[in-house]
C-alpha cells in the first residue's frame, strides 16, 4: 500500500508529501505520524507539502489536527512549503490552521523549530 | 405607406435646403459647442446623415433593424462614439437628430394646403422615425460610456495592487482603494506570488490609502493575513487611521493577533527589529573628516618609517 515516508534525522521527524493526498492516505499519515512520534520520542515535526497542489476541507482539517495530535505527543510541528493556491484555497475555506506554524521552506521551517524547541528547555530548566 | 412616400419625396426634391437649414439651425443652436466641434465637421456629419437617411427611406422601411438601415445605424454608432470622445452630453449628442425635425416640418407646412390629410400622417411618422433614431444615439452613446468605465475598472485594478520590497525579507503593500472581494483576491495572490518569490518573512500590509473599513473590508484583510501566515510570513497592517480605529472597534471587528501600527515607519521598525536589523545615524561629516585625515597621518608616518 501507498504510504508517506517519515524520516527520523536526530530529534526531529521529517513528513515530505510527495504524492497527491487522498484521504486514506491521510488517515495512515496520522496513524504513522503518532506511533513514530512516540517511538522515536521527537521533539519536533516537520511537514513539508510543497508538492501539494489540492487541498479540501478534509484536507486542511487533517493539517490541523496532526499539528494537534503531536503537540499533545510534545512534539512542535510546522509545516512548511505551503503554495500559494493551497493558501488561498485555505484561507476561502475558512481554516486558516490557527493552532499550526508555519514556514516558507524546509531550511526556514528547520530553524523554526530549533528556537522553539530551545525556548521549551530554557522554560522547562527555569521552571 | 403614404406618409413615408411623402417623406421620401421632400427629402428628394430639397435634401440640400433641408440640409442647409439643418445646419444652419445647428450652428446658431444655443448650446453649439465651438470648442469641441468644428463648423465644417457639423455640415460633413449632417449632409451624411441626410443622405444616409433618404437611401434608407427608398427601401420604403422604417424599421431601424432592417438591413437598409444598416448604413444609418452605422453612422450613428460613429457619431456618437466620436461624439462621447469628444465629451458631448447625451442630450447634445441625441439633439443632433431632434434638430432636424424642425426643417422637415417647414418643408412639409408648404404641403399642407395641398394634402392636408397625408401631410399630417407625414408628420407623426417623421416625429416618431427621428425619435427612434435619437434614442438610438443615446442608446449607443451609453455602450460606449460603460466601455470606458469598464476598461477604466480594469486599468485601475491593475494599477493599485503593487507589492514593495522595502527590505531585504520586508514586503510592503500598499492598499489603495476600497477593498472588495474581486480586488482583495488580486492581492492576495499577488503578495503571495512575491513571498514565494522574494522568500520575505514579514509583510507589511499599509490601508492609509483605503477609505473606509468595513466589517467585510476588515474580514477581507483578516483572510490576506491568515494567508500569508499560511505561507509562514507575518503580517503587519500598518496606516491605521484615527478615525478608522475608532470604527473598528464600533464595528466589533477583532482583528486578534494580527500586529497593527499607525504608521508605516512603525511597522518598519518592528520588522527590522525582527529580523535583527538596526538603524544607526550615519557619523557626522566634519567627524567622519577628521577621523579620515587621522588615517591617513598614520599610515604616511608608517609609510617614512
Amino acid at each position: 500500500m501507498e504510504r508517506i515516508p517519515i524520516l527520523k534525522m536526530g530529534e526531529y521527524l521529517l513528513v515530505t508529501v510527495q504524492v497527491d493526498m487522498h484521504d486514506r492516505l491521510a488517515l495512515t499519515l496520522q496513524d504513522d505520524l503518532t506511533a513514530k512520534i512516540v517511538q522515536a520520542g521527537a521533539k519536533g515535526v516537520l511537514i513539508d507539502i510543497s508538492a501539494l497542489e489540492m487541498v479540501d476541507s478534509f484536507m486542511g482539517r487533517m493539517l490541523g489536527d496532526l499539528a494537534a495530535m503531536s503537540r499533545v505527543l510534545d512534539a512542535e510541528t510546522v509545516v512548511v512549503g505551503m503554495r500559494p493556491a493551497v493558501a488561498i484555497t485555505l484561507v476561502e475555506l475558512g481554516l486558516s490552521l490557527t493552532g499550526v506554524r508555519t514556514a516558507l521552506n524546509v531550511e526556514r521551517g528547520m530553524d523554526l523549530l530549533k528556537a522553539r524547541i530551545k525556548e521549551r528547555r530554557q522554560n522547562d530548566g527555569s521552571a | 405607406m403614404g406618409e413615408q412616400a411623402t417623406l421620401t419625396d421632400i427629402l428628394q426634391q430639397d435634401e440640400a435646403g433641408i440640409g442647409q437649414r439643418w445646419i444652419d439651425a445647428q450652428l446658431s443652436a444655443h448650446g453649439f459647442r465651438a470648442d469641441r466641434i468644428s463648423r465644417s465637421e457639423v455640415t460633413e456629419q449632417s449632409k451624411r446623415f441626410l443622405a444616409a437617411l433618404r437611401q434608407a427611406l427608398e427601401s420604403g422601411s422604417t424599421d431601424l433593424h432592417s438591413p437598409a438601415w444598416a448604413n444609418t445605424r452605422q453612422m450613428l454608432d460613429e457619431l456618437s462614439a466620436s461624439r462621447a470622445v469628444q465629451g458631448f452630453s447625451p442630450t447634445e449628442t441625441a439633439m443632433f437628430i431632434f434638430s432636424l425635425k424642425d426643417p422637415l416640418f417647414d418643408a412639409l407646412r408648404q404641403r399642407l394646403t395641398k394634402d392636408p390629410a397625408s401631410t399630417v400622417a407625414a408628420q407623426r411618422e417623421i416625429s416618431g422615425l427621428l425619435d427612434r433614431l435619437g434614442l438610438h444615439t443615446t442608446e449607443i452613446f451609453q455602450k460606449n460610456r460603460e466601455r470606458i468605465i469598464i476598461r477604466q475598472q480594469q486599468e485601475l485594478l491593475e494599477l493599485s495592487t503593487p507589492v514593495v520590497t522595502l527590505w531585504e525579507g520586508v514586503l510592503a503593500l500598499p492598499v489603495i482603494g476600497t477593498l472588495d472581494s474581486a480586488r482583495t483576491q488580486v492581492v492576495m495572490e499577488n503578495l503571495l506570488q512575491r513571498v514565494v518569490e522574494t522568500g520575505a518573512a514579514i509583510a507589511i500590509i499599509d490601508i492609509t490609502g483605503v477609505p473606509t473599513v468595513d466589517t467585510l473590508t476588515a474580514q477581507h484583510l483578516l483572510k490576506t493575513v491568515a494567508a500569508a501566515r499560511l505561507m509562514g510570513a507575518d503580517c503587519i497592517i500598518s496606516g491605521i487611521r484615527p478615525q478608522i480605529a475608532q470604527t473598528i472597534v464600533h464595528l466589533g471587528v477583532d482583528l486578534g493577533t494580527v500586529v497593527t501600527k499607525a504608521t508605516l515607519a512603525d511597522a518598519f521598525a518592528v520588522a527590522l527589529r525582527r529580523l535583527g536589523l538596526t538603524i544607526a545615524k550615519a557619523q557626522p561629516a566634519a567627524k567622519r573628516a577628521r577621523e579620515a585625515d587621522e588615517d591617513e597621518t598614520t599610515t604616511t608616518g608608517r609609510g617614512e618609517n
